[in-house]
């Protein structure tokens, strides 16, 4: 699967209180959450990200709270994928099991730009910066968690599992 | 090799004789949590399976705590969602106004959380059951769904990470100081990933009331979990509690470590986390003078009878200043009406402290004491990010309920020996 997009690059520990602040946690709905995308970080972000648009960031990405409504607003903003130095743990589970792309580079996060054009290989890891004209390689997911990507997440992934036992 | 606790707790949960970190296992879950913001993620979900039961109506617990009683009309709809599912599954453990508390305060109370659980939680603090010895963690609302149809999880085996605490606490120095200052100097990625153990003489001798605070904000250093291996007041506590068989897991002596710290609490001051991160912190006589318009006491982290003890301690000697609002909400109902009982709440009153139901409140700016823009805050919870408690522009400093208390008697950041007068050594603090 290719991904395409251009760049908004944020720092370090950007925290889930930040990504989707609690006070529109009384809505479940992903359109409804989208629209407060990163609202207490960058408040031009959710009106001006187009589809397929990617997130590049520093360290401990998603950090804090469990809520995945936080990979769920990123998800329904549109953006495709979130490259990472590294990811807080429940953050990186969440997103695999909701079917958000997320790929860790310490290299990548450092050396692209904010407005950059990346096109992406989620199979291969292989992320290629369009407007740098440099390659960067992320470490590839082990093979559990790319079965659970391949089928669409955790849920199809159970159903298929009960279905089967 | 000898395993570490998480690493034991873990080989018992997947049937195996023995694990590694960065293993993948599959677990059986003995506790799923989820609240009124988690939940009902979590139910939608479930419901995509298309199965009709949930895998044991005993192992789910459901605690509307984050925005009830209800704050607005969509809260409620999501309190709804959350009580219809536990009425039509004939989820036991469904905990109603009332009876509810804050989820992590009010499972180890009622012993549903007990030493060798592995436990997952659609929520962050999950890991404060840690505490007990129990392998407790926070997920999100799909891995809440996936293992309340099947009772079984996914683990990569983490690796751990050995604190030791050595000495005799300072005056008014606790959990909440050693945790703060711990991730002080580990940062909020210090132990991304890992389980934390903390152990020593000093955690030996603490009460579980202040284990329960540490091992509650392991989260906030990256971790999966913080453990504290279960001895003779973890089973003081459990005994009265449980209700069914638990088992008890220690450490192997010959088990490996990826990291080992030490600290001499003799060395720890009362501690404070300056915005917007809990790594941010300072020892109380490094805080100089910070205002503040508001005080809270309570949560997952220090809602409990000691935490309460201790800010009435405090607020017997001094008034609530008046540039300052202290909120003050015991983290379950038995809490409350213990110190009820014990004259704490007619302190706080007296003092000018108003005191909520039990709820998740303030903590996360969800209702209760939300904070204006510019407006500053010094609360005794576990996070202090941008906006955590209300306006993106207003700020948290966190703090043990002594220097809340003492705070919200002086209108600034304060040590509590400015209330209480200073204890020489020796004396009992
Ligand atoms: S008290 Fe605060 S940290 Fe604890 S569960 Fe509630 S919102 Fe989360």
């Amino acid at each position: 699967m290719k991904l395409e997009g251009y760049v908004w690059k944020y720092g370090h520990d950007i925290d889930t209180d930040v990504i989707i602040p609690a006070r529109y946690l009384n809505s479940t709905s992903p359109k409804e959450l989208a629209i407060h995308c990163m609202e207490d970080l960058d408040t031009t972000f959710a009106k001006k990200v187009q589809i397929g648009d990617i997130i590049v960031a520093g360290k401990n990405f998603g950090c804090g709270s469990s809520r995945e409504h936080a990979p769920l607003s990123i998800k329904a903003a549109g953006v495709s994928c979130v490259i990472a130095e590294s990811f807080a743990r429940i953050f990186y589970r969440n997103s695999i099991n909701i079917g958000l792309p997320i790929l860790e580079s310490k290299e990548a996060a450092e050396d692209i730009s904010e407005g950059d054009r990346l096109e992406i290989e989620l199979e291969t890891g292989l992320i290629h910066n369009l407007t740098k004209k440099v390659t960067y390689q992320a470490t590839p997911f082990p093979e559990f968690m790319q079965e659970l990507i391949k089928v669409g997440g955790l849920i199809p992934y159970t159903k298929r599992s009960i279905v089967n036992a | 090799m000898g395993m570490t606790l998480a690493e034991k707790i873990l080989a018992n949960g997947a049937g195996l004789t023995e694990v590694k970190p960065n293993q993948l296992i599959k677990v059986k879950t003995d506790v799923v949590l989820g609240n009124d913001i988690t939940a009902p993620v979590a139910i939608n979900e479930f419901n995509k399976l298309g199965v009709k039961d949930v895998f044991d109506k005993e192992k789910i617990m459901l605690v509307p705590d984050h925005f009830v009683p209800a704050k607005d009309i969509q809260s409620a709809q999501l309190s709804k969602q959350m009580r219809d599912f536990a009425r039509e599954k004939e989820i036991k453990h469904y905990f109603e106004v009332g009876d509810m508390g804050i989820e992590h305060v009010l499972l180890p109370e009622k012993g549903l959380v007990l030493p060798g659980d592995i436990v997952i939680g659609a929520d962050s603090h999950t890991c404060t059951y840690g505490a007990l010895g129990a392998f407790a963690t926070g997920v999100g609302s799909t891995d809440m769904a996936a293992a309340m149809a099947t009772g079984e999880t996914w683990f990569k085996v983490p690796e751990s990470i050995k604190l030791h605490y050595h000495g005799k606490l300072n005056p008014y120095v606790g959990g909440k100081d050693l945790i703060l200052h711990t991730i002080g100097q580990l940062g909020v990625d210090g132990a991304r990933y890992m389980a934390m153990e903390f152990v020593g003489d000093t955690i030996r001798q603490l009460s579980m009331d202040n284990r329960f605070t540490m091992s509650n904000m392991a989260i906030e250093a990256g971790a999966k979990v913080g453990l504290i291996e279960p001895d003779e007041i973890t089973l003081h506590y459990v005994r009265e509690r449980a209700k069914r068989p638990y088992q008890l897991f220690l450490s192997d002596y010959d088990a490996k470590y990826a990291m080992e710290y030490e600290f001499d609490v003799t060395k720890i001051e009362p501690t404070v986390a300056f915005p917007h991160s809990p790594e941010n912190t300072r020892p109380i006589s490094e805080v100089g003078n910070v205002w503040i318009d508001q005080a809270v006491i309570g949560s997952c982290t220090n809602g409990r009878i000691e935490d309460l003890r201790a800010a009435a301690k405090v607020l017997s000697e001094g008034k609530v200043n008046s540039n300052v609002r202290l909120i003050i909400f015991p983290g379950t109902q038995s809490i409350y009406l213990q110190a009820m009982k014990e004259g704490l709440i007619e302190v706080f009153i007296n003092a000018g402290a108003v005191v909520s139901t039990p709820t998740c409140g303030p903590c996360l700016g969800g209702h209760m004491g939300i904070l204006a823009k510019g407006e500053r805050a010094i609360s005794t919870t576990n996070r202090n990010f941008v906006g955590r408690m209300g306006h993106p522009e207003s700020e948290v400093y966190l703090s043990s309920p002594y220097v809340a208390a003492a705070s919200a008697v002086l209108g600034r950041i304060a040590s509590p020996e400015e209330v209480l007068g200073v204890i020489k050594k020796g004396e009992v603090a």
